[in-house]
């Protein structure tokens, strides 16, 4: 082990913003209050130093640091972009709000800063104890994020049920990687991928020999058979191992040695698929998914909406490379199996998702049905289980992000001291109001409910595209028509804001880093659906798919 | 090249979108739209003399692929040939003059700015059909085109005639657009492509899909469905009959706006479009006699209604009905060059009339009537003279540029109907006796408005003057063409082969052989021994008669007319009958559905589905309790059965 091997210069934008956390950590300990805006201030600087340092380390092939601890490669590149430049929006449009409710504290930002490296270490893990320690330290930094305001009920109720649940959650997945390790003895993902597909094809193995033994009543014969059949396979340890127990025993002998063998070999596919169980579970807890989803709804509710916002965003995407880095780098011999877990999540989370938010009354409720329906369709293409599809789900999150970043960016901007403006009927007459703040509310809306030419859209075009080439016909059109539904909530908001009137005629305020930001949120949302090839050739790019 | 073709599509949209958009001056805004569109002039007469007279090579290249499709592909580019390059200087310079003559008209307008933001737009619009090289681009640009048409005629928009006069055009148009789409959609199917080069080469070479069945078992000729479909889309656009109801209630627009969209240029694009399409149309002799007895009933009846109007820029508005009527006989007997020719010479005389009558409006105020006009000789010279030029140019004196269009459009339909073409006779004597009627109405406008009596109130009166330069300007400046452009062009257009690299004609269809051209001067000699001449010579007569001589007589005839008077009068019923039959049976149609399938079905059937799911989310809600342990629960059940369902 050397220096030189561990490639500390790939991890320079982690590095900084860990010391930046500590740094800031010490000085706004000593800052008197009126100066607190340095704080936001450096925590600004250091996420954007973290976006150049991230784009200057762009590899051309896939680097492995830390003595392979963690991988740098093209979608970890995108992706850990994408979340320190949407943690740089969370952190434009929270700061008045924070100000306004008295806990504009330094320790938002120094926590959100955690959370981000949390975020970046779980993006670029090449290994599952990497996966682990980067879920919980995004992890423990929103739990503390979300009941920092320690005054407030929901917030620290809404805290205590995600704390719970999440310890729960991490429980099971870490049950799921220690089966892994117990059959595979390897944590590091390139091996227990190997591991896997060694298991899979012993798997394969196992059940031809017992067809060829049940076949014949014979031993000799039985065994002859086998032998001609393992000796013709190169890429299983179990046949290698038969054809030298045939060679070195008599036949009868053979048997009564190969036949216990066989049963115990068989088993370890069947543990495996266990452990997968599990760490779907963990992921799926992580991102939303029904029946892992119950918290979502009641921390978006309780949660002061700045909080939301950081816990809504930036994490899916950690979320969706943490699917990624496990059940494809780890496991992707495995996807028969998880294909069907992931279905079977994804389906009741679009049906439960879309249904679910109908009735909802408050507007961060609602977004948290629509959240868990939209990691429905972020499944989808996961689902494919090829590149194109994991493309597709890599530019459906990244979307995902932008449009909620704007939404939740409104419901922050109509708020003021006192007065949340969480509720659906808030919006009302918002055209009166402010016809532009409605406009963008109108773009977002209907990018969420996959209205062209909003990027929303092509997002949905691309994950249905890819899950019908992959043959789910049948998953599609359920797809879109909970999407029908879906839309009906989407739409109501625009109703509200262009045909009732309003019933509170408050001017909007808000400064203007926060102004401009929105705007541009919306109009970027509507530029990527005008001329999605961009985004999409980015995705495509980072798994190795030229356009 | 490619830049200077870009520079003269892109200046005038730019020049729009800082009228349109922008919060600028009205000084500004047309200084910008004004210096947009004359450098898009200046430039197009490069282009035209490049193209024309220093041998440029014909420029067709595709700049931009927006969407491909399987094998069809949506493509921006420009063709740029001798038709192309004609058309490019038209519009450009009858735009840049309508433009200028805009500070003078609109001068007290409130909508000042939206004006130039408006026809600068439609000057981007016009050449983006004219220049393009394939269908789609054509498409977008007549779209385009219809779209400011609409919007100016319903400029005035707080008015309810403009309000109902736009919507009457958008939805003609619409009948007009949905052949038009047809006929593309055909192309497509036809040819397998979209770009003008491919599919003129193919049809050339006979490589296409020969008949179509659109009821099964009959075969059709697949050319002429097509054809016939696309020139519904040029009977939309070009006012033909029956889809021409649209062209007299534009002229609730401003001036300016008859003059540029619904006199020289938009309407024109039907013409253009099927000279366009030559190689398509000469492989059908159906579709072009169709074409020929369209424009032919165009060409006579639409005149015979210049007779009876009273406001004077419907008497042109008819007079410009006919005239298209004209071009697309010309069209029908395969003398594109002729329609070419006569639709440049038009958009000079016609473009001169319109902003001429426009000179007389503003003069008197806002007044439209002739019956409250007569004797404006002394008070308006200038308007005039030109008015004067403009109106013998329309009805072909020999020497004007009217003259030589139209005797060569008469000329080639007398050589179609020598060659026994189907219909030829009628358009033969429709077009013949369409001069008579055209030099009747033209002078009766022209002497009720400017010769007899004072029929203005005092008030009137007392304000009457010559209008501005900005406005007598333009109308100078379009008289000279309208005058001489006729005597020039004519031999290389009609008989020089200028628009051999862009116009095809089979051979037997030529009505005009370069052997029997001896000059404009024989052309003219030539031409006092035919009849038009004389016809157009009749007219100017009877109208003196009618309307200097004995002035109470034209009342009279009209009262002892009776049932014909009023046939006229009603426009033949045609609006009646739409009123009536389309837009009443329509609004019948729509009520039932309403009442039936929307009340009865969709309201049923449809918020049954929605209070259904809301039904559905308001138990499924209750799921969601709060209680922490359910929520636990409900995660382990998960667990359990996936185990359950994947493991085992």
């Amino acid at each position: 082990m050397t220096i030189a091997n561990l490639n500390i210069a790939w991890l320079l934008p982690e590095i900084l913003i860990l010391t930046m956390a500590c740094v800031i950590l010490v000085i706004d300990a000593y800052l008197p209050k009126q100066l607190r805006n340095l704080t936001y201030h450096l925590t600004q600087g250091t996420l954007l130093g973290a976006a150049l340092l991230i784009i200057a380390a762009n590899p051309m092939q896939p680097i492995l640091a830390m003595n392979d601890m963690v991988i740098i490669d093209a979608m970890s590149v995108v992706l850990k972009l994408f979340i320190v430049l949407i943690v740089f929006f969370t952190f434009i449009y929270s700061r008045e709000y924070l100000q306004d409710r008295k806990i504009f504290k330094g320790e938002y930002f120094v926590l959100g800063l955690f959370a981000t490296l949390g975020m970046l270490i779980m993006v670029s893990a090449h290994n599952l104890l990497m996966v682990f320690l980067g879920l919980e330290l995004l992890s423990l930094s929103l739990y503390a994020m979300i009941a920092m305001n320690r005054d407030s009920k929901v917030a620290t109720e809404a805290a205590m049920k995600y704390f719970v649940l999440g310890a729960l959650a991490s429980g099971m997945l870490l049950y799921g990687m220690s089966m892994l390790y117990g059959i595979t003895a390897t944590l590091d993902l390139t091996k227990l991928s190997q591991s896997v597909s060694e298991i899979s094809n012993d798997r394969i193995v196992i059940s031809s020999v017992n067809q060829l033994i049940s076949e014949t009543e014979e031993v000799e014969l039985a065994i002859k058979n086998v032998e001609k059949h393992v000796t013709t396979i190169t890429n299983s340890p179990i046949a290698t191992k038969i054809a030298e127990i045939i060679e070195a025993n008599i036949e009868t002998d053979a048997m009564v040695i190969i036949k216990p063998m066989l049963a115990s070999s068989s088993q370890n596919y069947t543990i495996l698929v266990f452990g997968l169980v599990f760490i779907v579970i963990g992921v799926a807890f992580k991102l939303g998914a029904v029946p892992f989803h119950s918290w979502i709804p009641d921390v978006y509710h309780g949660s002061p909406t700045s909080m939301t916002l950081f816990v809504a965003s930036a994490p899916k995407i950690a979320a969706f490379a943490m699917v990624i880095r496990m059940l494809v780098d780890g496991m992707q011999t495995l996807h028969t199996d998880w294909q069907g877990m992931l279905i079977l999540l994804s389906i009741l989370s679009i049906i439960v998702g879309n249904i679910i938010a109908i009735a909802q009354q408050n507007i961060k409720r609602m977004l948290a049905y629509s959240t868990i329906a939209h990691v429905g369709y972020l499944l989808l293409g996961i689902i494919a289980a090829n590149a194109d599809g994991y493309a597709a789900s890599m530019f459906y999150v990244v979307v995902y992000t932008i449009m909620t970043l704007g939404a939740f960016g409104m419901i922050i901007l109509l708020s003021r001291t006192g007065f949340e403006a969480d509720k659906i009927e808030d919006f009302k007459g918002l055209n009166e109001r402010n016809p532009w703040y409605a406009m963008i509310m109108l773009i977002i809306m209907l990018s969420m409910a996959g209205v062209p030419p909003m990027v929303g859209f092509w997002a949905k075009w691309a994950v249905l595209a890819q899950v019908i080439n992959a043959g789910f016909v049948w998953l599609a059109v359920l797809a879109v028509l909970f999407a029908v539904i879906g839309a009906f909530y989407y739409l109501r908001i625009v109703k509200l804001m262009y045909f009732d009137k309003p019933t509170s005629l408050v001017p909007i305020e808000a400064g203007v880093d926060m102004r401009f930001a929105l705007s541009a949120n919306a109009l970027i949302v509507l530029l990527l659906g005008l001329m999605p090839n961009t985004l999409m050739a980015i995705c495509l790019g980072a798994w190795g798919i030229s356009v | 090249m490619q830049d200077t073709l870009l520079t003269i599509v892109l200046a005038p949209l730019i020049g729009a979108i800082i009228a349109g958009l922008l919060p600028v001056s009205r000084r500004i805004a047309h200084s910008v739209t004004i210096g947009a569109v004359g450098l898009a002039f200046f430039l197009s007469a490069y282009v035209f003399y490049q193209i024309i007279f220093a041998g440029h090579a014909i420029y067709n290249e595709t700049l931009y692929t927006w969407l491909v499709a399987g094998n069809v592909r949506l493509e921006v580019g420009f063709m740029i040939d001798s038709l192309t390059a004609v058309m490019m200087l038209v519009v450009t310079f009858v735009s840049w003059m309508v433009h200028i003559y805009t500070i003078g008209y609109m001068h007290d307008d409130p909508g000042y700015n939206r004006f130039f933001s408006y026809i600068s737009l439609f000057t981007f619009s016009m050449l983006m059909l004219v220049m393009s090289n394939n269908f789609v681009q054509l498409f977008f640009g007549w779209e385009a085109v219809g779209l400011v048409s609409y919007l100016l005629i319903g400029f005035w928009y707080t008015r309810d005639t403009a309000i109902y006069a736009n919507l009457k055009a958008f939805l003609v148009n619409r009948v007009g657009d949905f052949g038009f789409a047809l006929g593309i959609a055909a192309v497509l199917m036809a040819f397998n492509s979209l770009n003008y080069g491919e599919v003129f080469g193919l049809a050339q070479a006979g490589e296409y899909k020969q008949t179509i069945s659109i009821f099964a078992g009959h075969e059709w000729s697949m050319i002429t469905v097509m054809c016939i479909l696309l020139f519904v889309g040029a009977m939309g656009k070009s006012a033909q009959f029956p889809l021409h109801v649209w062209l007299p209630d534009s002229m609730e627009g401003p001036t300016p706006i008859s003059a540029l969209i619904h006199a020289a240029t938009m309407v024109t694009a039907g013409i253009f479009m099927v000279a366009r399409m030559s190689p398509l149309f000469e492989l059908s002799t159906t579709a072009l006699s169709f074409v020929m007895v369209v424009g032919a009933i165009t060409a006579f009846f639409m005149g015979l209604l210049g007779l009876v109007q009273h406001d004077i820029k419907r008497v042109v508005a008819y007079s410009t009905l006919s005239q298209l009527g004209y071009m697309t006989v010309a069209l029908g007997a395969s003398a594109y060059t002729a329609g070419i020719f006569h639709l440049m010479t038009h958009a000079f005389f016609k473009a001169l009339l319109f902003l001429g009558a426009g000179s007389v409006i503003i003069a008197m105020h806002h007044e439209q009537d002739m019956r409250k006009m007569g004797g404006l000789k002394k008070y308006m010279p200038i308007t005039y003279w030109t008015m004067l030029i403009g109106s013998l140019a329309l009805i072909g004196v020999p020497g004007m540029s009217g003259f030589f269009s139209k005797d060569a459009i008469i000329e080639a339909v007398h050589h179609a109907y020598d060659a026994d073409r189907a219909g030829a006779w009628f358009a033969y004597y429709s077009v013949l006796f369409g001069v008579f009627i055209t030099a009747l109405y033209t002078f009766r406008m022209f002497f009720l408005t400017f010769h007899g009596k004072e029929r203005m109130d005092e008030h009137t009166k007392e304000h009457l003057h010559e209008t501005p330069w900005v406005v007598t300007g333009p109308l100078i400046a379009l008289a000279i063409p309208s005058i001489f452009i006729g005597m020039f062009t004519i031999g290389p257009m009609l008989f020089g082969g200028y628009f051999s690299d862009s116009i095809f004609v089979a051979a037997a269809h030529n009505p005009f052989d370069p052997e029997h051209y001896h000059g404009f001067i024989s052309f003219m000699l030539h031409g006092l021994i035919q009849p038009p001449v004389w016809l157009a010579a009749a007219g100017v007569g009877v109208a003196y008669f009618l309307y200097m001589k004995r002035p109470e007589l034209p009342e009279i005839i009209a009262k002892r007319s009776g049932i014909v008077y009023k046939i006229l009068v009603e426009k033949y019923y045609f609006d009646r009958f739409n009123d009536w039959f389309f837009a009443g049976g329509t609004r019948k149609v729509g009520t039932f559905m309403w009442q039936f399938g929307d009340v009865r079905f969709i309201d049923g059937f449809i918020n049954g589905m929605a209070d259904l799911i809301d039904w559905f989310a308001g138990v499924f809600r209750k799921v969601q309790t709060g209680f922490l342990y359910h929520y636990a629960f409900a995660m382990l059940i998960g667990l359990a059965v996936m185990l359950g369902a994947f493991v085992y």
